[in-house]
């Protein structure tokens, strides 16, 4: 066995996605000694831009940015390292009786598409969006703090807590109905309280589906909404952006300053395992077989890689494996990235670009949504899926030749467990692909003949390549009973492990999955705070 | 993209300066030339014609149409005589206020609502058990504002002749169904310049006959185009309010402290509280009885002190030439106590003028306080004078001949103020 006696680390990072940097950048910003091993040839982990096509660069799999805390980009310095954003312009939904919604930023705009389905709605629908802007407001501090605590007696975690309860007690009534609906009910019916149309509704209650395993009818999806609410770009609120380069750039930006603040980071070191003798863990073997010491090792991986994988169940308590394996990851969707010889011309909106600027909603009514979700609660891909679709080298130049595009498409529903299993993706991936084409070509009809190259990824794919739990892309569903202090399991949600010297920092702790850096930051954070590092 | 009027066809081939703005999403002129001030004037000495169409219209027909806007409104609408206009706001269930408007009543069953915002469907979401109709005309209305001196000569010379002499004595806020070159068109004696005026409603499909039809009477009389900063101008000398500039209506409001009860914006006087009941109505009576919070005032400031502050750089002084908007401070010795919204310096009253919100305390007229004023980067104080509204009120507004003279340049509608 190989040992690399070398150098001394206060911490060693496992898995180089956005998560794990963030977490590295701030422990080297306080001087501690941090390396990130990463398996893959390059860091980001699902933000990842490559250029897998040459020429073309895909976002590979997450597409978008928002939620990233503003905190975390001022600490880190993220600009100076080359973070930049450019805005989603509009969200479109094309309809097969060839009518189309656009949502604009501009609110005039906007009322008059959604009149054209339901003047009610268009009324109605700048009240919605000052409602759930409102809403998220209450809930932010929420996501830039560690999840309460509510067993524990330690009197910071009741202050904790009680500044959560006064926050929720502030509520004004009518915020607070909204709220308890939010917690409780499904996308539809929540929305069904709001609108009328059905081509209004069904794109908006996509964003309370995206990643898990539920249908827009499922009760819970709620919640979601909200979190997509959250989002913030600039300090505008519910703005979405792409990542200059594609949101590998995100990770890049994170890389760079990590180092800059003296992080060591290598890539095509993948982790076979971790040291772990007597309830401790003192360092990690990788897969050549180098041994690689430090005083704490932090896992940037989705806990069931964590801890079945990476440390042995043997090692852990019962109680804590029982609680890990009834956690859900239960991968929903997949991912077809393209690359296009021209624009693609929708054939309800020709000769015209402004409405692909944004993001594209493949959600033609609930009830082709829930007919997806139908499909795949039997073990099968949707026959005619959601698709969020975006073109990012409309508003990036980088990312494709002039007058090429790249076309993004997130797919769902793709469960993780196939009929006749989940091995069985490789065999159906190409099929799947297919699918995807068929849906979108009954809204691009040459879309076929422009198509220069296709990656499709399955959520098998994302689990052999990515490591990403049956190819959960939140590192676990963002479910209610999976989240805060339950996140992922009860009394481990502070980034601590019941293995001494072994942390978390990743998705599948508070507050979650998405770009967003604050469980990294949080993680992070904790373990200064705490005096383990 | 805001969407072109009905009348953008011969806007559009005026509009020299190119200086758009969107009004409720439809293309409006800001100013027709370089600048506003030659509409401005005729506003004010001979007759302007502006495009208001993006008011958002609602028509109400059925036995129970009354009953609906009284019902939703703050007025007891069931005592509005045909041909009689209003003007009126409506709040939600605790009395705040939504938007404020006008209700024409055209006909026994027939009204029409003006907004600033659309609100269709919470009218119609009340419309419960009641027998009316109601339809959105904003799209379908084209709305043309003549207003002036000379508005009554020029609106009367487009009608046909068996309406003129109606016209003429169209009493302020009154509603005449009248006739424009084979066309249906209503005229209501209203508008938003405090000045005599008249607003002229028809079938888009009729807009362009209408805007030449005025054009053409108009030509004898000084009539000219304007655009909103001229209208703007006007409406800070006539002391009204703008929903969304000097109050958030409570559909907006992201905070509780931003929503305003009707008698905080100084829209008390249209509320009729002591009918049966109403949209709002018990939280109205509270905010009637206990003393509310703020009040909508007019402020005059002083000029002298403004110069001096300005002499102090060697400066002359400079003012905006447009109206403006925004959240100014406004003190008293103890503190800030308000802000002012809007604001202008009057050409008409040469005086120096600002609408704002303050403590209820300090809005009795002739209360001395302070606003804040940029001079050459700094930020300084000078005084405030509270003082009724409108603060620019010609006789002629309300002045109805009582026959109908081929010519008025006796009456007072030919004087200034």
């Amino acid at each position: 066995m190989k040992q690399s006696a070398s150098k001394s680390y206060d911490a060693i990072i496992v898995g180089g996605g956005h998560n794990g940097l963030v977490c590295a950048a701030y422990l080297a910003r306080a001087g501690r000694k941090v390396l990130v091993l990463e398996k893959r040839h390059l860091v980001g982990g699902a933000a990842v831009s490559e250029e897998i096509f040459p020429g073309f660069t895909y976002s590979v799999c997450s597409y978008v940015v928002s939620l990233l805390r503003p905190w975390i980009i001022r600490d880190l310095n993220l600009v100076e390292h080359g973070y930049q954003t450019i805005p989603l312009e509009c969200s479109f939904s094309p309809y097969p009786d060839g009518r189309s919604l656009c949502r604009w930023s501009d609110a005039d705009e906007t009322r008059r598409e959604i009149s054209r389905f339901s003047t009610r709605d268009a009324e109605i629908y700048g009240t919605y969006g000052a409602t759930m802007a409102r809403l998220a407001a209450f809930a932010k501090p929420i996501i830039d703090s560690p999840a309460p605590q509510p067993a524990s007696l330690d009197p910071r975690e009741l202050l904790q807590l009680f500044r959560l309860g006064k926050n929720l007690r502030d509520l004004p009534a009518d915020l607070l109905e909204q709220e308890l609906g939010l917690m409780t009910m499904s996308a539809v019916d929540f929305l069904d309280a709001w609108f009328e149309s059905d081509q209004l509704k069904a794109p908006m209650a996509c964003s309370g589906i995206i990643g898990t395993f539920q249908g827009v009818r499922s009760p819970g999806t709620a919640y979601v909404l909200l979190h997509h609410y959250m989002g913030e770009i600039d300090g505008a609120f519910r703005s979405w952006g792409f990542a200059r380069g594609g949101t590998g750039g995100v990770s890049n930006a994170i890389a760079s300053s990590a180092q800059a603040f003296g992080a060591e980071i290598r890539t095509s070191a993948g982790v076979d395992r971790m040291l772990v003798a007597n309830g401790k863990c003192g360092g990690v073997v990788l897969d050549s077989g180098e041994e690689i010491r430090a005083r704490t090792v932090i896992s940037g991986v989705d806990p069931r890689l964590t801890f079945m994988g990476l440390v042995g169940s043997e090692h852990l308590p019962d109680e804590f494996v029982k609680e890990l394996t009834r956690f859900r990851y239960r991968g929903s969707s997949g991912k077809v990235n393209l690359a296009l010889d021209r624009l693609p011309e929708f054939a309800c909106r020709p000769g015209s670009s402004a409405h692909l600027r944004g993001d594209i909603a493949i959600a033609p009514s609930i009830d082709y949504l829930e007919r997806a979700y139908d499909e795949a609660k039997y073990g099968k891909f949707s026959r005619r899926p959601y698709l969020n679709v975006v073109i990012p080298s409309l508003v990036d130049s980088t990312i494709a030749p002039p007058g090429k595009h790249v076309m993004s498409c997130f797919v769902q529903y793709a469960p993780y467990d196939l009929e006749g299993g989940a091995e069985r993706w490789p065999e159906q991936r190409e099929a799947f692909g297919d699918t995807v084409i068929d849906t979108l070509e009954e809204y691009i009809p040459d879309l076929r003949e422009i198509i220069l190259h296709r990656q499709v990824l399955t959520p098998w794919d994302l689990e052999q390549e990515f490591g990403l739990t049956e190819g959960n892309i939140f590192h676990g569903e963002l479910s209610l009973e999976q989240l805060a202090f339950l996140r992922p399991v009860s009394g481990w949600a502070h980034y601590k492990t019941p293995i001494n010297n072994l942390w978390m920092c990743a998705s599948g702790t508070h507050p979650g999955g998405g770009i967003m850096g604050a469980p990294g930051a949080l993680a992070a954070k904790a373990m200064l705070k705490s005096g383990a590092l | 993209m805001p969407v072109p009027s009905p009348f953008h066809p011969r806007t559009a081939d005026l509009c020299t300066s190119l200086a758009w703005k969107s009004w409720a999403g439809i293309f409006a002129v800001e100013h027709f030339g370089t600048c506003h001030e030659r509409e401005y004037y005729a506003l004010r000495h001979t007759a302007a014609m502006i495009d208001v169409t993006p008011l958002y219209k609602i028509d109400l027909t059925g036995p129970d149409a009354a009953k609906l806007l009284a019902r939703v409104t703050s007025r007891d609408i069931t005592k509005l005589d045909v041909g009689r206009c209003t003007y009126l706001c409506w709040c939600d269930d605790d009395g705040m206020l939504l938007d404020d408007g006008t209700v024409t009543r055209l006909d026994d069953e027939h009204f029409r609502l003006t907004a600033a915002e659309p609100y269709f469907h919470w009218f119609e979401s009340h419309a419960r058990g009641v027998d009316v109709e109601l339809s959105d005309t904003s799209a379908r209305i084209a709305s043309l504002a003549v207003q002036g001196p000379r508005s009554r000569e020029v609106v009367a010379a487009a009608l046909e002749p068996e309406f003129q002499s109606a016209l003429r004595t169209l009493p302020f806020f009154g509603a005449l169904a009248a006739r424009v070159r084979g066309f249906d068109c209503v005229v209501t004696r209203t508008g938003y310049t405090g000045d005599l005026g008249y607003e002229l409603w028809t079938a888009n499909e009729f807009a362009l006959e209408l805007w030449d039809a005025v054009d053409l009477a108009g030509f004898a009389h000084g009539l000219l185009p304007a655009g909103l900063s001229a209208l703007d101008v006007s409406r800070v000398e006539a002391g009204f309010i703008l929903a969304g500039v000097d109050y958030t209506s409570a559909r907006d409001a992201a905070i509780p402290a931003q929503k305003s009860s009707p008698y905080e914006v100084g829209l008390g006087w249209t509320v009729e509280l002591d009918r049966e009941d109403f949209i709002g109505r018990s939280g109205l009576a509270k905010s009637r009885s206990n003393p509310h919070r703020r009040a909508t005032v007019g402020l005059v400031l002083d000029w002298n002190e403004l110069e001096r502050l300005f002499e102090a750089e060697g400066l002359p002084p400079e003012l905006p030439s447009t109206a403006w908007r925004g959240g100014v401070p406004v003190y008293s010795a103890s503190g800030q106590v308000g802000r002012a919204t809007s604001g202008v310096w009057s050409p008409t009253l040469k005086q120096n003028l600002a609408i704002g919100m303050v403590g209820r305390s300090h809005a009795k007229v002739g209360t001395k306080l302070e606003m804040e004023v940029l001079v050459e980067y700094q930020r300084l104080r000078i005084s405030a004078t509270v003082s009724k509204r409108p603060f620019f009120d010609p006789p002629r507004k309300r002045f109805t001949p009582k026959n109908s003279p081929s010519s008025s340049h006796s009456s007072p509608s030919g004087e200034l103020v």
